[in-house]
């Protein structure tokens, strides 16, 4: 009798996990179907009529030589280069120190772990609705409101670096065991002590490779907002060059500089995230 | 005891206020190289009203509806067939640099990590405007752009991927007679199917903000209707595009979320 109740269960578990399986095949393959069959429409009505293609890519081909091939200083001088670069790097570093100050305080307010339920969801509705808004649109947003120039592009960066980073905090502090907070919270031991205690000493070193990682998203923001907003920095550069002087060599030398600068990144990036966040 | 106790606070109360003073320094560093004036993160609030009070889409913005609908659909298909194409070459390119996956024997490894690294790192901006130059005014410059981007963020994503399989799955299968190809297809793939996916819904999702981006540097898509609404001081018409990418964007991390928790 308990023999066959045993065996029934199997056959349950082995049901749901069959079903499982089964559910999770359908839906690979209706996504898989549905991106194939809008790319698809996509490619096919994509090319203008009468786009001569061929000879696009070979100019586009050319452009290419030209720009890895023999990169030069164009109109400007190597220093004044390297010092645009400089300004978007400290844009960067400038956005990243006040988004990992803000996002630490919003993280705190929505970890669900910390705050009240309600004041959770509120802040992660918030923050995913800022996120959702392209960094570009912020600054120009705030470029009206406080004119072009670096006030606007450093607060409009900052407010998707906030976002962004009360998001990836907010995910590392609700790692921490809601018993260890509650266990602390009985304990008659008030949330700021728990959060300097408890919460900062165990995911400090997380919110540092992330903060890093953000680094290296505001400096690639930084770039376009110095293309797009007229924020100044390598960004602007490289706009000028390639859409007012069309100087392939100058872009090729911009192009290299901010390579050389994101290896370096790359690589210090790689030692934290296995240190800290994969570990 | 005691004493040791009340020393350890002390050095780590110290250390602590060399860490702030150090952030404090360094972001007054920054802020003074790059001329930011700190005061204005006083009118934060200004630029928040000001959007609440310009931006509120109206009656009267809600007749750009189609024009802004045909822009939203448009960049939609080139973000998708941008990040499914890089896909499909990121996947071929992941599994010949995969050390594990057996194909190694070419040693193209390094290869294929350093040309995933220069096309993801070559800033967006410069592909947009490189690429301008040569296919003028149109979508396909946006898709072009926005593909050379995702090649280099999807490879190396798929790479690390595929490093992670146990290849010990590919040589059982193999060991009953199966070829390579099969041991693929049915071991390999199917089991990395879900990060796989998850990654180009991902990429989906951020090439519809890159896409905005894009559309303002080469006049196509949903950027250049902001930028011309934008710049006509057509706020409320403006407002509407934000309003519109805002809610594509949150719509589509909802069903990546969706999607991610039917495939687990």
């Amino acid at each position: 009798m308990e023999q066959r109740a045993v065996i029934e269960s199997q056959v349950r578990v082995r049901a749901k996990k069959k079903r499982r399986l089964n559910r999770r095949k359908l839906t690979i393959n209706s996504v898989l179907t549905v991106l194939g069959i809008l790319t698809i429409y996509t490619l096919a009505t994509i090319v203008p009529a009468h786009f001569k293609v061929i000879e696009a890519v070979n100019e586009f081909m050319g452009n290419l030589k030209i720009m890895f091939l023999s990169p030069n200083v164009g109109n400007d001088t190597f220093s004044k280069l390297l010092s645009a670069l400089g300004q978007s790097i400290y844009l960067a570093g400038l956005t990243t120190i006040a988004g990992a100050f803000g996002g630490f305080v919003m993280a705190l307010l929505s970890a669900n772990n910390l705050a009240p339920r309600w004041l959770s969801q509120i802040m992660k509705s918030l923050m995913a609705s800022i996120r959702a808004i392209p960094t570009i649109l912020w600054v120009l947003i705030y470029s009206v409101s406080l004119g072009l120039g670096a006030d606007a592009a450093v607060i409009g960066l900052t407010f998707h670096s906030v976002a962004y980073l009360a998001k990836v905090f907010a995910n590392s502090i609700e790692e921490l065991p809601q018993d260890t907070i509650e266990a602390l919270k009985v304990g008659g031991i008030g949330i700021l002590p728990i959060i300097a205690q408890a919460v900062i000493p165990t995911v400090k070193s997380r919110l540092l490779s992330w903060t890093f990682i953000r680094f290296e998203i505001n400096f690639a923001n930084a770039v376009v907002v110095g293309a797009a907003a007229g924020a100044g920095g390598i960004g602007y550069q490289l706009y000028m060059a390639s859409s007012f002087y069309f100087d392939f060599h100058e872009v090729g030398m911009i192009i290299y500089l901010i390579l050389a600068f994101t290896f370096g990144l790359e690589l210090v990036s790689r030692r934290l995230r296995a240190k800290f966040i994969e570990a | 005891m005691n004493q040791s106790a009340h020393q350890f606070f002390r050095h780590r109360n110290y250390r602590l206020l060399l860490l702030i003073t150090e952030i404090v320094v360094l972001y007054l560093a920054a802020a003074a190289l790059t001329g930011f004036n700190s005061s204005a993160w006083l009118a934060t609030d200004k630029g928040i009203i000001w959007l609440a009070q310009n931006f509120i889409p109206n009656a009267n913005s809600l007749q750009y509806m189609p024009d802004i609908l045909a822009q939203l659909w448009q960049t939609f298909l080139i973000a998708v067939a941008a990040a499914s194409c890089a896909a499909v070459i990121a996947v071929v390119l992941g599994m010949l640099g995969a050390q594990n996956v057996g194909l190694s024997k070419w040693k193209v490894g390094w290869l294929i990590r350093g040309f995933a690294s220069v096309m993801r790192n070559i800033p967006i901006v410069a592909w947009a405007m490189i690429l301008l130059f040569s296919f003028k005014q149109n979508e396909l410059t946006g898709f072009l752009a926005l593909l050379f981007m995702n090649i280099g963020f999807l490879t190396r994503a798929f790479l690390e991927t595929f490093e992670d399989f146990d290849v010990k799955k590919m040589e059982a299968i193999q060991t009953t007679g199966a070829t390579y190809t099969t041991s693929v297809v049915q071991a390999m793939l199917p089991e990395t199917a879900v990060p796989l996916i998850e990654w180009l819904l991902y990429m989906i999702e951020n090439n519809i903000r890159d896409a905005t981006l894009v559309g303002l540097l080469t006049g196509t898509g949903i950027g250049f209707i902001f930028d011309l609404y934008f710049k006509s001081l057509q706020y409320g018409a403006a407002g509407m595009v934000v309003v519109s990418i805002a809610v594509l964007v949150i719509f589509l991390e909802i069903s990546s979320n969706r999607i991610g928790r039917l495939i687990r």
